[in-house]
C-alpha cells in the first residue's frame, strides 16, 4: 500500500486554480520529484500535502488515514514534514535552537541534534550561529535539519537549490543523498531536470496545475519531460 | 538634594511602568497586536483583587494567588473569543475590538461598581506608608521597594523562560513566523492562547500594585495604557530590559517636570515620549537610506 495517495486534489489562490484535479500515489522509500514551470502548481500541491494550504476539493491519504482536514501541525504528528520554499528559517533564533524547537514534536524517532551534525558536516560550526546569519547553502541545510527533526516519515522538499550556488547545491544534495539512499520517502520540488532525473526514482511533471506526465526516472529522457514542460502532450504519447 | 530624591523616586515610579508595560510589550512581540484594553484589564485585576480583599476578607498576597490563574484563563478566552478572530481581519481589526473591549470593561466595571475611587492601601498594613530614610532628603518606600524588585523579578524571569526553556523557544519561534510553525508541529493559535494567558498573569501583578499604591475607579484603565504605550516605545517594542528602562526613563522624566512644577508632571513624560518617537522615527529613516544604498 503506498504510503502516500493524493486523489483528484484541487487547491486554488484565490481566483486562481493552481492545482486542478492531480492523482498520485508515493510508496514507502521511494524518491519522487515534481518538475514543471514556475506557476505550475508544485508548491501549493506540495503545501496541500503539509496542510500548509487548504485543498478545495479531493482527498490527501498518508498511511491509511484521510489527513485532509488535519491543520499542519498535526500532519507532523502523523510524520508529515515540508521544507518550505525559501528555507523560512527563525532567524533571530540560533541554529541549535531551530532545530531544538522542533524537537519533540512529530513522530518518536532517533533524529537528535549530534545526528544531525554528522549528516550535516556544514552545520556542526553553526549550531550557536543566529540562524539569520547563515550562507544560503548553511540555511537549506539547517531548514532540512529542522524538518527532519520531527522524525517523519514523508519528507517534502520544496526548491532546494533556489537561490544557492551550484557548490552550496552539490553540498546540500550531498548531504540529502544519505536520506535518499537511505530509504527516506521524499517528494521533492526541483527545477534541474537533470538532478530532479538523477536523485529521483520517478518524476512527475505539472504543467498549469495537471500532472502532464509520470514515469520511472530511468526510463524517463530528458526530451520527454521538456516537451510536458511545455505542453506539447502529443510528443509525450 | 530635592532634586536627588526626585530622581530616586523617578525611578522606582518608572518601576511600575515598566510592571505595567510588560504585558503590553510581550503581547506585542509575540503576536504584534497593540492590545488597547490592556489598561482597562489591569483595572479590572484591580477591582479583582479589591473584591476579594474587602468581600472575602482575604490579604491582597493572598488573593493574587486565586486572581493570577483567574486572570490568566480570562487571557485565554480574551484570544480564543476575540483576539484570534480579529487577527484574521488584518492589522486594523485588532485595534478596534481592543479599543471597543476597553469600552465595553470600562462601563461594565462602572455599572456594577460605580464612579467612588478604591484603593487596596488600607488592606496591606504599614507597607502603604513605611519607609526607609537614606539621608535627610531621600527616602524610599518599602512598597516602592518592592514594586521595583518585582519588576525585576517578573522581567528577567519572563527573559529567562523566553530564552532557555522549551515553552520559551517556541514562543519565540512563533512570535518569528507563525506562518512556518505549524510544519515542525507547534500549533500557533495555542501558542498565542499560552501568551495572551502569561499577559494577562503578568497586568494582575501590575493591577495589584495600582491598587495597593493609589486609588483607581473604572475609568482608570485610559491613563495606565497611555503610561504603558509610552514606556514601550520609550524602551522599544519586544525588547523587556528596554521596556525597564523605557518605564525609568518615563517616571523620572514625570518626577523632574513635576520638580520644576507640579502642572508639568504628565506633559513632561509626554514630551520625552514624543521626543523619542520622532528620534527613533528619524533614525530608522537614516538607517533604511543607508540600508539601500548597502543593498544596491
Amino acid at each position: 500500500m503506498p504510503i502516500l495517495t493524493v486523489d483528484a486534489l484541487d487547491a486554488r489562490h484565490g481566483l486562481l486554480h493552481a492545482v486542478r484535479g492531480v492523482s498520485f500515489a508515493v510508496e514507502e522509500g521511494e524518491t519522487l520529484a515534481l518538475v514543471g514551470a514556475n506557476g505550475a502548481g508544485k508548491t501549493t500541491l506540495l503545501r496541500c500535502i503539509a496542510g500548509a494550504h487548504r485543498a478545495s476539493g479531493g482527498r490527501v491519504m498518508f498511511d491509511g488515514t484521510d489527513v485532509t482536514h488535519l491543520p499542519a501541525h498535526r500532519r507532523v504528528q502523523c510524520g508529515i514534514a515540508l521544507v518550505p520554499e525559501g528555507r523560512r528559517l527563525f532567524a533571530g533564533m540560533t541554529v541549535e535552537e531551530n532545530l531544538r524547537v522542533a524537537a519533540g514534536r512529530g513522530r518518536p524517532g532517533t533524529w537528535t541534534v549530534e545526528r544531525i551534525v554528522e549528516a550535516f558536516p556544514q552545520l556542526g560550526p553553526k549550531l550557536q550561529a543566529r540562524a539569520g546569519d547563515l550562507s544560503g547553502g548553511q540555511q537549506q541545510a539547517a531548514a532540512i535539519a529542522r524538518a527532519l527533526m520531527t522524525n517523519p516519515r514523508l519528507l517534502l522538499l520544496d526548491e532546494v537549490s533556489l537561490g544557492l550556488s551550484p557548490i552550496a547545491v552539490d553540498a546540500v544534495y550531498a548531504s540529502l543523498q544519505g536520506l535518499l539512499g537511505g530509504g527516506a520517502t521524499v517528494v521533492l520540488v526541483e527545477q534541474d531536470l537533470a538532478r530532479a532525473l538523477r536523485v529521483a526514482d520517478r518524476v512527475l511533471c505539472m504543467l498549469e496545475g495537471r500532472v502532464v506526465y509520470e514515469g520511472r526516472a530511468q526510463e524517463t529522457t530528458r526530451e520527454q519531460v521538456m516537451a510536458a514542460y511545455f505542453g506539447l502532450r502529443e510528443a509525450v504519447a | 538634594m530635592i532634586f536627588l530624591n526626585q530622581l530616586v523616586q523617578g525611578v522606582f515610579l518608572g518601576a511600575y511602568y515598566a510592571l505595567v508595560a510588560c504585558s503590553l510589550s510581550f503581547l506585542f512581540g509575540v503576536m504584534r497586536i497593540v492590545n488597547l484594553a490592556h489598561g482597562s484589564l489591569v483595572v479590572l485585576a484591580a477591582f479583582v483583587l479589591f473584591e476579594l480583599a474587602d468581600r472575602a476578607g482575604l490579604s491582597p498576597w493572598l488573593s493574587l494567588i486565586v486572581a493570577i490563574p483567574a486572570m490568566a484563563v480570562v487571557g485565554w478566552l480574551l484570544q480564543r473569543l476575540v483576539l484570534d478572530r480579529s487577527l484574521r481581519g488584518g492589522m486594523l481589526v485588532p485595534l478596534l475590538s481592543t479599543f471597543g473591549l476597553a469600552i465595553v470593561l470600562d462601563n461594565l466595571l462602572f455599572q456594577r461598581f460605580g464612579a467612588d475611587t478604591r484603593s487596596l492601601a488600607p488592606y496591606i498594613g504599614d507597607l502603604s506608608f513605611d519607609s526607609w530614610s537614606l539621608t535627610d532628603d531621600i527616602t524610599v518606600g518599602r512598597l516602592d521597594v518592592l514594586i521595583l524588585a518585582v519588576a525585576i523579578v517578573v522581567l528577567g524571569g519572563l527573559q529567562t523562560f523566553l530564552s532557555r526553556t522549551r515553552l520559551g523557544r517556541t514562543i519565540r519561534a512563533t512570535a518569528e513566523d507563525p506562518s512556518v510553525v505549524g510544519l515542525i508541529g507547534i500549533d500557533a493559535r495555542a501558542v498565542y492562547a499560552l501568551a495572551t494567558a502569561i499577559a494577562m498573569a503578568m497586568a494582575t501583578v501590575a493591577g495589584a500594585f495600582l491598587a495597593m499604591r493609589t486609588t483607581f475607579d473604572p475609568y482608570s484603565g485610559g491613563a495606565q495604557l497611555i503610561f504603558a504605550f509610552e514606556t514601550v516605545v520609550i524602551g522599544g517594542f519586544g525588547s523587556l530590559w528596554g521596556t525597564l528602562a523605557g518605564g525609568i526613563v518615563l517616571g523620572i522624566a514625570q518626577n523632574i517636570g513635576a520638580f520644576i512644577s507640579p502642572r508639568f508632571f504628565l506633559i513632561a513624560g509626554h514630551l520625552v515620549f514624543l521626543g523619542v518617537l520622532v528620534a527613533r522615527v528619524w533614525l530608522s529613516g537614516l538607517n533604511l537610506r543607508r540600508l539601500r544604498v548597502r543593498a544596491a
